[in-house]
């Protein structure tokens, strides 16, 4: 039986399964009181999905607030819509509006990580489809257990697939991201999808139902039992008496990326024509989300007819619809007059689409199922008034004799030259091209940077060669060691990364991956690295417009790296002006390295792979001196006086000259000075590699001089010598940093 | 020159072998899978991608798409034709050249730029080249292992068919190293390898493939 309104209303006593469904005593119990009787299976089904941490934020937004208090007016002038919406936008110039987020899957890639991986990237895409964007292109960081243990044989290549499958099917060249190794991943690995995707200014979609008589059409997939997950308690009491044993589906959804690819193609048409007021994307807690979230923006109430739906298995309970997460759905709101030439759309592409309902006067939403009342409720409790926590907060004991343990004493190598080459083969600074040429960098055609560059850069206009660089970065051991620090330096390396291409850094997003927000070590890192992220991003002067926070990371009682993945988002006016990261594009270059270089082994990638050690601090951050470093990279890029620029961080100066030899197949003599194992290994922020061809030497080095950017010359590039050759130390043949570099993941995954 | 770029639902790489045609002075004339009519262009490509999803054989039901019967009756006349990654899979699947694409011997996805070597510069579109030209452009597919019968390799080497074959380690198992074959005629050309997204360095590994393009202009013209 269908457990209607006034069935709740006439057993107020019955007993409902809301733990089961992740509900706390207290939440049950003010639902009760906001309806003023108990909720209906299917209004149980839908707080209980909404208002779970992934939903609700609720750990979290006392925390996020911040991100808004330090934006000023300045640095919210480029910003068309930020954090709320589906996704942040920001103007770039000549009428263009970019949008761009990154969101966590890792639990569901944990169980089933092909899957869970592949709708990671479709749920993301669908977010930027959903403010008016053509989507242009993903990017994913990875993080992984031990490389050398057997469940990161199992999750690793399954995920890889997953992000490619998904990814190339749906047309959409992934140009970045990161894959790291460390044991705190182990039973938990990261995968994070970011995606960008452009549009004309004026054609900026929100998400809200207006307008009192307006259709609400739901297109897309048909709706079935996968990724319903809690929900199915419901399902197990109603359907083992009447309809006998069912099967249940695995409550990680399964992804149709051909379905997304028509679905991208048909909702883009659909913006083009104008008949689209206002639009939703189908993602996490499927319909209840969608209609409670436009409900709850828009002017009035809304009406929803259940039966409606298109579903793909029979006996469905209203619960179920309402909480699946089937992909490939969206959810728009058409006027009346509209919707045939909306469905005409539809069918050209093939597309599944349903009137299921209307805006209505009032402010409530009711969902009725074959006549009957199911769910009547105030959206807005619904989608925007959940539960806030104020969790406890507290420094974890041992965080003073983690700081104190430095790496000071470790036992510094006798053989550097070896040693460089023995970190460019350690699986966190190995090439990662096992795993990204299984992901299509150029389809579309726009792709101007990808892997292994610093950012990967595309261009968005075809006439005037504008562009947009991202990054994606975040080292879990300095967050680890200070998270308030380790916060800025990822928000620093992001930004340098994107810098080092020759584009403006713009904007931020993040994906704040952290263990359990019950535990009060955990909740003061992600304090901490909130703030710490903020008051960066005020520092340098570009806001944060959205973001994404992913809880309960952790083994047992074991938390993971904290683990903030910043991305940030740069323009650049010209994408012919890129700077490519590796050296031997002009005939004769310099290498100059930009910034200062201190002893900073702190969380360094030599402490973990060579003796396992974490202890001490992170590196030092100077956001002016980052910002510094971006205006004479963007100026040495625009007047063309960099020929090449690499980023240093893990495994500093030696790995990033490996890289640039390597990525450019070009050999360099090198020159340094001081202790070599300090200039070659520190993990320094603030620094950049550079090339500059010899014609342009003087007067780059004059404009770093005048603007007081430390910079030293350390060698030449020299095309003839395929070795790279530090001074004092010998040469290393290029083969044998190739082979070196490039072996360790096939020799791990093939 | 007006050239017809098919989109099927699941086609990816249709703008870029557009853009490619523009990028040879060419018009790039749109043509949608479900219709009868080619709109009068000069040749056809059948651009990259995943037709319909494929999650069949790739290929096996654009085949069957309507536009498709329409191409083979063309091509069969002696229009230029050129497949490309899909395109390849689905000219194959129509029959209009022999053989298979199966998956990758490595069973992973391959995204690479590829050294390619040009076997025959008389078709409609590799005129441009030298013979034994080295081109560089990329390679993305998982399913792009060229396989046929003893009889068919032999015939398809025997009459310099083989128009491209794979430089250096074989990517994905192709028997011969073949990376593209033509048919008899030489009008109809297909490749795994995607010249369209190599006609300009700033977007591709190099520019070596708009002169699969710019051949198909002096063909054009020259008829």
């Amino acid at each position: 039986m269908i457990d209607t309104v006034k069935n709740a209303e006439n057993t107020p006593d019955q007993e409902q399964p809301y733990r089961e469904l992740g509900l706390k005593d207290d939440e049950y119990a003010r639902i009760r009181e906001i309806l003023q009787r108990r909720p209906t299976d299917a209004e149980l089904a839908m707080y209980s999905v909404m208002w779970s941490e992934h939903c609700s934020y609720k750990s979290s937004k006392v925390h996020l607030k911040y991100f808004g208090e330090t934006t000023t007016d300045e640095m919210r002038s480029k910003m068309l819509a930020g954090i709320g919406e589906n996704a942040g936008v920001v103007d770039v110039g000549d009428g263009w509006a970019v949008t761009f987020k990154v969101e966590s899957h890792n639990h569901p890639s944990y169980v089933e990580p092909y899957q869970g991986a592949a709708t990671g990237v479709g749920g993301i895409v669908r977010d930027i489809l959903a403010m008016g964007a053509r989507p242009l292109a993903v990017m994913d960081p990875l993080r992984f257990g031990r490389p050398d243990a057997a469940d990161t044989r199992r999750v690793l290549p399954g995920i890889v697939a997953g992000v490619g499958g998904y990814g190339n099917c749906l047309g959409l060249p992934n140009i970045g991201g990161e894959v790291v190794f460390d044991e705190s991943y182990q039973g938990n690995p990261l995968v994070n999808a970011l995606c960008v995707g452009a549009m004309r200014v004026e054609d900026l979609h929100l998400a809200h139902a207006s307008g009192t008589g307006n259709k609400v059409i739901l297109y897309g997939a048909r709706t079935g039992l996968d990724g319903i997950g809690g929900v199915s308690v419901l399902a197990s009491e109603t359907f083992d008496d009447s309809a006998g044993k069912r099967k249940k589906l695995p409550s990680v959804q399964v992804g149709d990326p051909f379905t997304e690819k028509v679905l991208i193609e048909c909702s883009l048409e659909l913006f083009e024509k104008g008949i689209v007021v206002g639009i939703q994307d189908l993602g996490g807690a499927g319909l209840s989300c969608a209609t409670s979230e436009l409900a709850s923006a828009g002017d009035g109430g809304m009406h929803v007819y259940l039966e409606r739906v298109p579903l793909r298995a029979t006996g469905m309970t209203p619960a179920e619809i309402l909480s699946s997460e089937s992909q490939e759905r969206m959810c728009a709101v058409v006027e009346p007059g509209n919707v045939e030439a909306f469905m005409e759309v539809c069918r050209k592409w093939d597309v599944i689409a349903t009137e299921i309902g209307e805006v209505t006067d009032g402010d409530r939403l009711v969902i009725t199922y074959h006549g009957e009342v199911v769910v009547d409720v105030p959206p807005r409790t619904v989608a925007h008034e959940g539960p806030v926590y104020h969790r406890p907060i507290q420094r974890p004991a041992d965080q003073d004799e983690l700081q104190a343990n430095t790496p000071d004493s470790l036992p510094r190598p006798e053989n550097l030259l070896e040693l460089v080459k023995t970190m460019a083969a350690s699986p966190n600074l190995a090439s990662k091209k096992w795993v990204t040429q299984q992901y299509d960098r150029y389809v579309r055609g726009n792709t101007v940077l990808a892997q292994p560059s610093d950012g990967g850069m595309i261009r968005i206009d075809e006439e005037t060669h504008r562009g947009v660089a991202l990054s994606t970065d975040c080292n879990g051991r300095y967050t680890k060691l200070d998270p308030y620090e380790g916060a800025k330096l990822a928000l620093a390396e992001a930004y340098r990364n994107v810098a080092a291409t020759g584009a403006t850094p713009v904007a931020v997003t993040n994906c704040l991956n952290f263990g359990s927000p019950e535990d009060p070590g955990v909740m003061w890192q992600f304090e901490q690295a909130v703030k710490g992220l903020a008051d960066g991003c005020a520092e340098l002067g570009i806001p944060v417009t959205g973001g994404n926070v992913s809880f309960y990371n952790q083994t047992g009682s074991t938390a993971i790296l904290p683990t903030p993945v910043v991305g940030v988002l740069g323009v650049i006016d010209d994408v012919r002006r890129r700077i490519p990261t590796g050296i031997g594009a002009e005939a004769g270059e310099t290498l100059l390295l930009l910034g200062e270089t201190r002893e900073e082994f702190g969380g360094s990638e030599w402490a973990h792979h060579v003796h396992g050690h974490l202890g001490g601090l992170p590196p030092k951050v100077d956001l002016q001196r980052e910002k510094l470093l971006g205006q004479v990279l963007v100026a040495g890029s625009r007047d063309g006086m960099v020929s090449a620029a690499h980023d240093l961080s893990e495994g500093g100066l030696a790995q990033a000259l490996v890289e640039t030899c390597l990525i450019g197949e070009t050999g360099a003599r090198v020159f340094l000075e001081g202790d070599l194992f300090t200039a070659l290994f520190s993990e320094s922020a603030g620094r950049v590699l550079v090339a500059v061809p010899r014609t342009e030497e003087q007067r780059f080095t004059d404009m770093c001089t005048a603007r007081a950017l430390p910079w030293r010359k350390v060698g030449v590039v020299d095309p003839e010598s395929n070795a790279l050759e530090i001074q004092g130390l010998g040469e290393l043949p290029l083969d044998e940093l190739r082979e070196a570099w490039e072996g360790t993941l096939p020799a791990l995954f093939d | 020159m007006r050239v017809g770029v098919i989109t099927f639902p699941g086609t990816l790489d249709d703008v870029d072998a557009q853009r490619a045609v523009r990028y040879a002075d060419g018009e790039a004339v749109p043509l949608w899978h479900g219709d009868h009519d080619l709109k009068g262009v000069d040749a056809v490509v059948v651009p990259g991608g995943f037709s319909y999803g494929d999650y069949l054989r790739c290929g096996a039901i654009a085949r069957f798409a309507p536009v498709m019967q329409e191409v083979i009756e063309a091509a069969n006349k002696g229009m230029p034709v050129l497949g490309i990654c899909n395109g390849f899979q689905i000219l194959a699947e129509a029959h209009l050249l022999p053989g298979a694409l199966v998956r990758n011997h490595k069973l992973h996805f391959v995204c690479r730029d590829q050294w390619l070597s040009v076997e025959n510069n008389t078709t409609a579109w590799t005129t441009r080249y030298d013979e034994k030209a080295e081109i560089l452009v990329p390679l993305k597919s998982g399913e792009g292992g060229y396989q046929a019968d003893q009889k068919t390799l032999d015939e398809l080497e025997d009459n310099g068919r083989v128009v491209f074959r794979y430089v250096g380690e074989n990517p994905n198992g192709s028997r011969n190293n073949i990376a593209g074959i033509t048919n008899a005629k030489g009008n109809v050309v297909g490749l795994m390898p995607h010249p369209e997204h190599a006609i300009d360095a700033l977007t591709g590994p190099t520019d070596d493939g708009l002169g699969m393009f710019l051949s198909l202009l002096d063909t054009v013209v020259k008829a």
